[in-house]
């Protein structure tokens, strides 16, 4: 058993890009904890997205052996943080089991926004920070300014910032003995009843459920009964071991250490993030206060292209949430798009990177309706309903008002963007909170309708700024808008998967585009289609599908009609999704199109 | 309507089509089974043609036969004795009827008019001519051999020979204009007998033309065949069917064997046949390679590269695909007849409605037909009703 004073939990913060994981893979390397044959890039970002985007979605562990230069053997626990706003919530629970973090700072390229939100939280968790100024190796580093800029955004001390080059190795053993030195050693009583916080946990089809754990107080060992005190269920200890990062048995966790056990349990939603674990008979007095649940706040509707994939796409998602509680599903029908499901997420990023596994790692096809927000609908009658679907809006006559989420944004842009960033967050209804300058950098604070931003905001932020422009928001406050539902009308029908909930001083841009989308994206066919977007009874903007005018094949004789059926019939097969508006039948094609090819 | 024994309305008939795969050169538009080949052994080729027509005349009931069509390639490139020689295999093995209907195609040139009076003497009553355009650069664009004026010169040679004749020209050529068009329309009529072939260009996969010229815009397209209706039916030349306009009588018999989707054999290498054999409806397509073809029929085969059985369906989607190209549509005796159900039954009712109350089709006494505008959209017409 290794004393608290031997044992260090660190994190890392950093931007996508900034080198996080480059920086894990050399201090895993240095202290030996897998042989050279064993190190591929990214070691800890085991999701194949995880590598490919260079982003950590689940959090992870690894514990390092190192003999530090004042002769001595340290145990440092690394919890790996997600770097996305969205993920925050994880971000926080990684954090909460540290008594420290290294903060790791692009040296060319400076502080960016989502580093700010999570200096900040670990700054709540009463951590110790270590900046780090990396990639110092590479000609456009300027340690000496990037050091400044740490000072004047985040407000820290940067004086002893550690300059160093995950890539080429340089400066990776100064890092390991500031951790030594720099953070505190965790403290906790090894006698005292079993207290322990739930940090993660996932499904392993060998093992069961994997469940991530701090101790803080007493031991943890095999054949122990433990309590999760939030869940009140019992379960055997059948494995306790660390992350080097393979799974590694030992025979205890004691006060400070960071490690795993598994009890044959089957269910990932037994074993709550923030749960207090403790022993069944000897109870700890009190629980830990644990974090607040992670909560959906942007929603779509997801269908299989192919009907007949929606069993699939049922259990894929019901495979895919056993390891990642944090999203929602249920099910939804559409006339315009058959079975699929409506589904929640805590972001944007979230919802592509669900979107993005199941396409991938579950082989499907699939459409994703408009992304919404959850609005506070208030009745007349004083009822106040929370809705995401557009479908589920009550009859305007029935609403006295709507609320829609704002968000705290936080922007860092070069200066020479700086114009075109501000334009945009005027263009999405956003209010100006601050604006400051670090050096030639702005930073820049907005309240903006989550609504605007959940339309494709990342994307024209990326564009105006040249992929320059950090962004970090936070929820802040509901507030009532003047807000509509929009509807597309074909052929004077509905088509309930384009409505969607709009500002009133944007349905009628919005509207127009959408009927022009649909106007290019619809065959014409044997009759006229009218495109409308509405506002209630209110026709807000219009198209027409012209006729066809001439569609005949010119030669048709004894020889042709074989082809000519043929023809036909592949038509017919290819057409087997029709979806009928008065007259007219539209391929269905047309409306996946207009949902893809987004504003 | 019981499906009941074949009425007049239900009189179909019975056409052999002879293929005759030779051009002198290959047009850039033109995606029929045509060949260039140096030489063509004449003699083994007349044997083939005749042997082909023997193994079927051997396998079919009975018939009379109302119409013969030499077609190609270029028909007015075989002797005249081959012509005679198939027509007078056919005439021995079945009753030709007294009126009878025997085509040639033929190209424009001088070489070709000079054949004339030998088709003539072979039995060919009714000649139809590739004129194509009545506009120089165009026919040379179009890869023809010939040029307005020899065009008009054996027009004028076919019209002293035979009793019937007919021209074909091709529109929506590029750069063509709505009123060149016209113009160039009443100059055809004015040098009409009787009978226009007018063929919209289409750009068919695999032609020098696929990828190398535009298809004609829409829009246009539709104003050119509005012109070509409306010029043709003031001048007493109606549209009998899409793209065929004639004179009372003067429609072609053979090509109505085909658009009533009567029963055709088909002689020659990639000709097709529509036979009913031991009480079969049959799809029957021959070897499309020349010379897989001509060994194929020498060596005592059938010549054929398809032969399926049409099942119901089949027979009921190419009725109305042939049928509904027709100006008086398809009759509603006939459909029941070859389907075995009546027609109103056959097709979904809801869609139907749609199509005749868009003004599309017509349900009338006996007969389904699309109307001028249900004409002019008819691969859409026919998409929806047999969806």
């Amino acid at each position: 058993m290794t004393d608290l004073s031997h044992i260090r939990n660190f994190s890392i913060i950093a931007h996508i890009d900034h080198g996080k994981s480059t920086l894990a893979d050399r201090l895993i390397e240095q202290c030996g904890g897998l042989e050279s044959r064993e190190m591929q890039e990214q070691v800890l970002d085991s999701m194949e997205l995880e590598r490919e985007r260079g982003i950590t979605i689940k959090a992870q562990t690894v514990r390092l052996n190192y003999h530090a230069r004042d002769g001595q053997d340290y145990i440092l626990n690394l919890i790996d943080t997600p770097g996305h706003v969205d993920f925050s919530y994880e971000v926080n629970r990684s954090l909460a089991a540290c008594e420290g973090s290294l903060l790791v700072v692009d040296a060319s390229q400076g502080v960016e926004a989502q580093t700010l939100a999570n200096v900040y939280q670990a700054t709540d968790n009463d951590h110790e920070i270590v900046p780090v100024l990396n990639k110092i190796d590479l000609p456009a580093a300027e340690p000496e300014r990037i050091r400044e800029q740490i000072e004047e955004v985040i407000g820290i001390d940067a004086s002893e910032a550690i300059p160093i080059s995950a890539k080429t190795g340089q400066g990776i053993e100064e890092v390991l003995e500031a951790l030594v030195h720099r953070l505190p050693p965790p403290a906790g009583d090894g006698e005292a009843p079993l207290k322990a916080l739930l940090v993660d946990s996932w499904y392993d089809a060998y093992l069961g459920v994997i469940v991530l754990l701090r101790i803080i107080d007493g031991r943890l060992a095999k054949g122990m009964r433990v309590r999760l005190m939030g869940t009140d269920s019992r379960h055997l200890i059948e494995q306790v071991g660390v992350f080097t990062p393979k799974l590694t048995h030992v025979e205890a966790l004691n006060p400070g250490e960071i490690g795993y056990f598994t009890a044959s349990i089957k269910d990932v939603s037994e074993t709550r993030v923030g749960d207090t674990v403790t022993e069944d008979r000897r109870p700890t007095a009190a629980a830990l206060a644990g974090f607040k649940p992670a909560v959906s706040v942007v929603f779509c509707g997801l269908f299989p292209v192919d009907a007949d994939d929606y069993e699939d796409l049922r259990e894929s998602l019901a495979r895919l949430k056993l390891n990642d509680a944090s999203f929602q599903y249920e099910m939804e029908t559409s006339p315009a798009l058959g079975f699929g499901f409506r589904c929640g997420f805590l972001g944007l990023l979230h919802m592509e990177i669900v979107q993005q596994r199941l396409e991938r790692e579950f082989n499907l096809d699939l459409i994703t309706t408009a992304p919404s927000v959850i609005y506070r609908v208030h009745l007349r009658d004083g009822e106040m309903l929370e809705i995401h679907n557009p479908v589920d809006m009550p009859d305007p006559t029935q609403i006295e008002r709507i609320e829609e989420p704002w968000i705290k944004a936080t922007i860092l842009v070069p200066d020479d963007y700086l114009g075109q960033v501000l334009k945009l967050c005027e263009e999405r209804r956003g209010t100006q909170i601050n604006l400051t300058y670090a050096g030639s950098r702005a930073m820049v604070e907005y309240r903006l309708p989550l609504n605007e931003v959940v339309f494709d905001f990342y994307d024209r932020l990326k564009s105006v700024s040249r992929g320059y422009a950090s962004f970090d928001y936070q929820l802040a406050d509901y507030q009532p808008e003047n807000l509509v539902k929009m509807s597309i009308l074909v052929n004077h029908e509905p088509v309930d998967a384009l409505a969607m909930i709009v500002h009133a001083s944007r349905a009628e841009q919005r509207g127009r585009a959408l009927c022009e989308r649909l106007k290019d994206l619809i065959p014409r066919q044997l009759f006229a289609i009218a495109i409308q977007a509405a506002i209630g009874g209110r026709i807000i903007a219009r198209e027409t599908v012209r006729a066809l005018r001439k569609d005949v094949t010119a030669k048709c004789y004894g020889g042709d009609v074989t082809r000519k059926r043929k023809l036909l019939e592949k038509q017919k097969a290819g057409k087997k999704r029709m979806r009928s508006f008065g007259k007219v039948e539209i391929p269905q094609e047309a409306f996946i199109a207009a949902l893809r090819t987004g504003e | 309507m019981p499906a009941s024994k074949p009425t007049d309305a239900d009189d179909r008939g019975f056409a052999v089509y002879v293929h005759w795969p030779f051009c002198l050169s290959k047009c850039p538009y033109c995606d029929f089974n045509s060949h260039v080949r140096d030489r063509v052994d004449q003699a083994a080729w007349r044997l083939a043609l005749l042997a082909q027509f023997d193994h079927f005349a051997g396998l079919l009931s009975p018939r009379r036969v109302d119409s013969i069509f030499f077609g190609g390639g270029t028909p007015s490139l075989m002797p005249a004795d081959t012509v005679a020689a198939v027509i007078d295999r056919i005439a021995g093995h079945w009753p030709l009827e007294r009126s009878a209907e025997i085509t040639l195609e033929a190209n424009p040139t001088s070489a070709e008019a000079a054949r004339f009076r030998g088709y003539s003497g072979a039995g060919v009553n009714r000649l139809s001519l590739g004129v194509q355009a009545l506009h120089d650069d165009d026919l040379r664009r179009l890869g023809r051999g010939h040029d307005v004026a020899e065009a008009l010169a054996a027009l004028e040679a076919a019209a002293a020979v035979f009793d019937r004749l007919s021209f074909d020209l091709i529109y929506a050529r590029p750069g063509q204009t709505p009123a060149a068009w016209r113009a160039e329309l009443a100059r055809a009529i004015g040098l009409a007998r009787g009978h226009l072939s007018l063929y919209q260009l289409t750009i068919e996969r695999g032609t020098a033309f696929h990828g190398t010229v535009p298809p004609p815009d829409a829009d246009l397209a539709a104003e050119l065949y509005e012109v070509t209706q409306e010029s043709c039916e003031v001048a007493g030349l109606p549209a009998y069917e899409i793209s065929n306009h004639a004179a009372k009588g003067q429609e072609s018999r053979h090509n109505l064997v085909y658009w009533r989707y009567g029963d055709y054999l088909g002689l020659g290498p990639g000709a097709h046949g529509r036979l009913m054999l031991d009480g079969q409806r049959r799809a029957l397509a021959n070897l499309r390679s020349p010379e897989a073809w001509l060994d194929a029929v020498r060596g005592g085969g059938d010549g054929l590269d398809g032969d399926v059985p049409l099942d119901i369906d089949d027979r009921a989607a190419e009725m109305l695909m042939l049928g509904l190209r027709l100006r008086r549509g398809l009759s509603t005796a006939a459909f029941a007849a070859e389907v075995g159900r009546p027609l109103e039954q056959w097709l979904d009712s809801d869609r139907l409605r749609r199509l005749s109350d868009g003004g599309l089709i017509e349900i009338g006494e006996g007969s389904l037909r699309a109307t001028a505008a249900g004409r002019q959209v008819l691969d859409g017409v026919l998409a929806e009703l047999l969806a």
